[in-house]
């Protein structure tokens, strides 16, 4: 498993436990209590979105909001699957996910690759552009992206949202500095001499490489995908071709608000990536350091 | 580098030689093609994706915005700054607009000091490391959605867990949907809720390598913990305070979700009965989307560029001046 670790750069500037100072001494029962304050805080609307879930629309009325689970999951559960089609929601929303980090790993790997290990003339001032492509607020071009869409045909499929969403600048700027640290020049030379061509030489000794950095940026981008709302709801049809969130919008607008409804769908939809993310916090909280550190 | 090395082996091709020797030229113009041609190709397709699905529709939008423009029917005719001067005139924009302000400040200016304090706690040797930063760090990958959904419960008028909580201190139950700031202030929990964890973590990667010398000196100098954080961790970390400031601004000015969903009617909602919570981006998706006045919707969105252009500048300039103290 430590194989997986991004290393974040934190590790290197933590001092060493024998260092005998007063600011690193260990923190007191003050410090700990604020963090288990915010972490309860961070932690409480999930629990109760659970504890509404499992109960019935007569305890969410109560004069007293009720604070432990009970029996009516299974039951609200079924409801939820009547109500929408949450079956074929949860299949477009994992289309999505899967495909959009599927192909971003890929594309931004070969991008990353191309600025961080090969020479080419205007490599420097491109990147410099695809780091301020960041900047841009592309979500500020949604209506003339909504009528590219209907011209190409794509409204209410799922390309709509794949595709625009296939390689992102981020993904390329991690990469790059994946390939930085991980891809010796020494190896790439190597392989150049046994006559790989650039692309076999990606394929063969970079690819592998940059595959823990390339695990994180995957995981990074299925949860983005997965929880994506804007332009799901201006480009997909909400009755053909719903993604999860889009379901989860449409429970909330109903004319009278049924809550255990409500969060069972909330409960369901976050489900997943609260999972993932409790299995690899490791690696997403040091991938969210090191993005951000580098920056 | 790899230039120097990589050309294959020497071999003059006079024309008319062995088909071996004219095949290998033929491999080493192939390689040196795929030298100096390969590396464009890898990058093209994020600069394909990003000139047809970025680029191109931010620049277009001023186009549309100079016509009459229907999703439906299409150009209705060049109108010059016509939308323009309709959007300066309309209070639905205005409003929407003070809304936006008024939730991008009540959010990002607390969140952002929160996320600094949070970061310093972090920053100690904790036990328990991993779990701390994945605990502040959980509700940044919860959907926007689920967040809504849950947070409209909580912030409900009659049966919400927070109007509960605030009885117990003899506060008479909110309605948070109805209230210009009682709905802002729910709307920008809800932010805060999200962003401060991530904010944290971004702040604590940049005070770890702060050079623990600084801090050594500091003490010798007697300093508070107080005072050294202000007098070396807040300027040490100058970037990344600018970086969060200007990604808060930039997101914070198109806020969407947040508030779309916090309205009981779901997403043909317009923030609210009389529009309390109504953002530009909404009044954008409004517009430009359900009412399919592609046109205007553009207008729209050029004004909001503008407005996070010049609000990024400015925060860009503040936060510069803040942090560089001393």
């Amino acid at each position: 498993m430590s194989t997986m670790t991004p290393t974040p750069p934190v590790r290197r500037a933590r001092p060493r436990p024998g260092d005998s100072r007063r600011r690193s001494g260990r923190p007191g029962l003050l410090v700990y209590g604020v963090l288990s304050a915010v972490a309860v805080a961070s932690i409480f609307p999930l629990y109760w979105s659970f504890v509404v879930a499992s109960r019935d629309n007569s305890a969410v009325a109560q004069a007293a909001p009720p604070m432990l689970p009970g029996g009516n999951l299974l039951a609200n559960i079924s409801r939820v699957f009547d109500t929408v089609d949450f079956w074929l929601a949860i299949q477009n929303s994992l289309i999505v996910a899967t495909t959009v980090a599927a192909s971003n790993v890929f594309l931004s790997a070969l991008a990353g690759f191309a600025f961080a290990r090969l020479r080419f003339p205007g490599s420097r001032w491109l990147f410099v552009l695809v780091v301020g492509t960041m900047m841009v607020p592309t979500q500020l071009g949604i209506i003339p992206l909504y009528m590219l869409m209907s011209e190409l045909g794509w409204y209410g499929r799922l390309e709509a949202v794949i595709v625009p969403a296939l390689v992102s600048a981020f993904g390329v700027f991690w990469m790059r500095q994946a390939c930085e640290e991980t891809v010796p020049y020494e190896l790439i030379e190597a392989a150049r001499v046994d006559g790989c061509s650039v692309l076999r030489t990606f394929w063969t000794v970079a690819l592998p490489a940059v595959r823990p950095q390339a695990a994180v940026l995957a995981m990074l981008t299925f949860m983005t995908a997965w929880n994506d709302f804007f332009w799901p709801l201006v480009v997909l049809d909400p009755n053909e071709s719903p993604t999860v969130q889009i379901v989860l919008s449409n429970l909330a607008s109903g004319y009278f608000t049924d809550y255990s409804l409500m969060l069972t769908g909330a409960t369901l939809g976050v489900l997943p990536v609260v999972v993932l993310f409790i299995l690899l916090a490791r690696y997403i909280v040091g991938g969210v350091m090191q993005g951000a550190v580098k920056g | 580098m790899v230039v120097a090395s990589t050309s294959p082996p020497d071999t003059p091709s006079p024309a008319g030689g062995e088909p071996g020797r004219e095949r290998e030229s033929w491999r080493t113009r192939l390689a040196r093609w795929d030298l100096k041609g390969t590396p464009y190709l890898l990058i093209l397709p994020f600069f394909a994706v990003f000139l047809g699905f970025g680029l191109f529709p931010l620049l277009y939008t001023g186009w549309v915005s100079l016509h009459d423009w229907h999703v439906v029917l299409g150009d209705q005719g060049f109108v010059g700054f016509g939308n323009f001067t309709r959007l300066l005139a309309d209070p639905n924009f205005w409003n929407a607009l003070f809304n936006t302000l008024s939730i991008f400040v009540i959010s990002t200016v607390p969140q952002l000091l929160a996320a600094l304090g949070l970061a310093a706690l972090l920053d100690r040797r904790l036990r328990g490391r991993t779990f701390w930063r994945a605990g502040v760090l959980l509700p940044n990958v919860v959907s926007v959605v689920a967040v809504a959904l849950v947070f409209a419960q909580l912030f409900g008028r009659d049966y919400g867990v927070i109007n509960h909580v605030l009885g117990w201190v003899g506060i008479e139950p909110i309605n948070w949907r109805s209230g210009t700031w009682a709905s802002h202030l729910a709307i920008s929990v809800m932010v805060m809720w999200r962003w401060t964890g991530y904010n944290a973590l971004i702040y604590l990667a940049a005070m770890q390598s702060v050079p623990r010398e600084l801090y050594e000196q500091a003490e010798i100098d007697g300093a508070s913990r107080w005072r050294t954080f202000w007098a070396i961790t807040v300027p040490s970390i100058r970037p990344t305070i600018i970086f969060t400031v200007l990604v808060s601004t930039i997101y914070g000015l198109q806020l969407f979700a947040e508030p779309q969903l916090f309205d009981p009617k779901g997403t043909a909602g317009v923030g609210g009965n009389s529009r309390e919570f109504q953002t530009v981006t909404m009044y954008l998706y409004e517009e430009g989307v359900r009412l399919g006045d592609a046109g205007y919707g553009s207008t729209i969105a050029w004004a909001l560029f503008l407005i996070v252009l010049v609000f990024a500048v400015f925060n860009y300039r503040l936060s510069r001046r803040i942090a560089s103290k001393d």
